[in-house]
């Protein structure tokens, strides 16, 4: 036969689709992943590729912030002024209501005097925008456009008109990432404002909604229960609206109710976020005692 | 030379195409839909012009875009990896099915990918998925068609420019 065997385009080309080399490339991956999940590596390369990554994302936001820009050109005269008015209906009542707070900030500072207390209520923000960009559509996360040198850090509570939004997970020198608590991997510990009752508002994965589970029974716990965070954990300061109980049932087991939430926060819309960078005083369990204490042994150092 | 050149211009510039769309933002209830655009150019690449492509490259592609996706090193690059393997296996009989076949072919190794993410996701302890999860591969397949069209004429002007 004249059939060559290294015909140059065989059916199976095992030149470039060699199994071996497969598999040392599977195995490198899976190594990566292992000690990424284990090291964070990811974090400190995408630290060091931030310069190529932030433009990246700029550049991807760029359609949709042309396309906002565009309806704020085109926005008819009508709808423009019927939004000013409204605006600033909403301007008054804050302004109103700013009043009424600054005389009880007032009171409040006289009387911190008094107690002679150090600290003082203020809490450090900074604005933020949203980048537009999506990374992972099961994740819950977006990205802002502050970071290191804005002074962000990771843990760092954000927030919007509403509410809570979810937290700072990942800083680059100019963006950072901030996971939503709606992230199935997010929970944030919270208070019913009318009883006081302790939970953690799991995220579910589903943009509307969060998940109180192992709520007791017989706790006091109803539809439109309004929740705050409650500052235990020490990541978010307390009092920070989080959501409205929609619903209560009982978990599979029969031993707990499971109650959903809807977030406050408008989490599906972008625009502009708080960072809150004051992060409250830690609230946990107390330091580890120190090593003093009656000498076990009765050897004095 | 010349046209080796030009070729690796449009190459590279498919690819790069291929990570802004990724990052690109989409309504929410569009997500799902949201096709794996950079192995789709791959599957072109593979069939049209293998030289662009190697087990090795699809590597740091896929690093490259973990590293854009910050989700974790190495996920996308074994998922492309596999992608890729199973298409060089099949390049010669894949390139000349009609253009239909071909992308159930894509659909094929779109849902296989997705199996696999799957399986990576288990291992890193992130649970199961929603059935709209299952969606993207058929637009993939659907968009491949288009993909090919656009990628060969692309291809084609540049021929004809330089020749």
């Amino acid at each position: 036969m004249a059939l060559t065997r290294n015909d140059s385009a065989p059916l199976f080309s095992p030149d470039t689709a060699n199994t071996l080399r497969l598999i040392v490339y599977l195995a490198l991956a899976i190594g990566l992943m292992v000690s990424d999940h284990r090291n964070g590596w990811l974090t400190r390369v995408r630290y060091a590729a931030s310069v190529a990554i932030e433009p990246m994302y700029r550049l991807a936001s760029l359609p949709s912030q042309l396309a906002r820009d565009a309806g704020d050109a085109v926005a008819d005269r009508t709808r423009l002024n019927a939004r000013n008015a409204e605006l600033e209906r909403e301007l008054l009542l804050a302004q109103a209501r700013l009043n009424r707070l600054q005389t009880v900030r007032e009171q409040n500072e006289r009387l911190q005097q008094l107690l002679d207390a150090q600290r003082s209520l203020d809490v450090g923000v900074q604005l933020a925008r949203i980048i537009d960009v999506d990374t992972d559509p099961f994740r819950h996360r977006v990205v802002v456009d502050a970071g290191v040198r804005q002074g962000v850090a990771a843990g760092e509570a954000v927030l919007d008109a509403h509410g809570v939004m979810g937290q700072i997970v990942e800083v680059l020198p100019d963006t950072s990432t901030v996971m939503l608590i709606t992230d199935p991997a997010h929970a944030l510990p919270v208070k019913s404002e009318r009883t006081g009752l302790r939970a953690i508002a799991r995220g579910t994965g589903a943009l509307d909604s969060l998940e109180l589970q192992n709520v007791p029974i017989s706790a006091d716990i109803k539809p439109s229960d309004k929740l705050v965070t409650s500052g235990l954990g020490g990541h978010f300061p307390a009092g920070f609206p989080v959501g409205n109980v929609r619903a209560i049932r009982n978990d599979p087991s029969g031993m707990f109710a499971v109650a959903t939430v809807a977030p406050s926060a408008a989490l599906d819309r972008s625009g502009e976020v708080l960072i809150l960078h004051d992060l409250p005083d830690p609230v946990g369990p107390p330091a580890a005692a120190s090593a003093e204490g009656p000498p076990a042994s009765g050897v004095q150092r | 030379m010349n046209r080796l050149r030009a070729n690796d211009w449009l190459f590279w510039g498919s690819v790069f195409a291929c990570y802004l769309l990724q990052l690109m933002p989409l309504p929410q209830a569009l997500l799902p839909f949201k096709p794996w655009w950079l192995a789709l150019v791959l599957v072109y690449w593979t069939l049209e012009a293998p030289e662009h492509v190697s087990l090795g490259r699809a590597f740091v592609l896929g690093l490259i875009g973990d590293v854009f996706v910050g989700d974790m090193l190495g996920e996308q690059a074994l998922r492309l990896c596999i992608f890729c393997f199973i298409l060089m296996r099949f390049r010669a009989r894949l390139r000349f099915f009609p253009m239909w076949q071909q992308a159930l072919a894509v659909l094929a190794l779109l849902v296989n990918d997705r199996i696999v993410l799957l399986a990576e996701r288990a291992a890193a302890g992130l649970g199961g998925a929603p059935p709209s999860y299952w969606l993207a591969p058929l637009v993939g397949a659907l968009a491949w068609p288009w993909v090919f069209l656009l990628l060969d004429d692309a291809r084609a002007r540049l021929r004809a420019r330089e020749s």
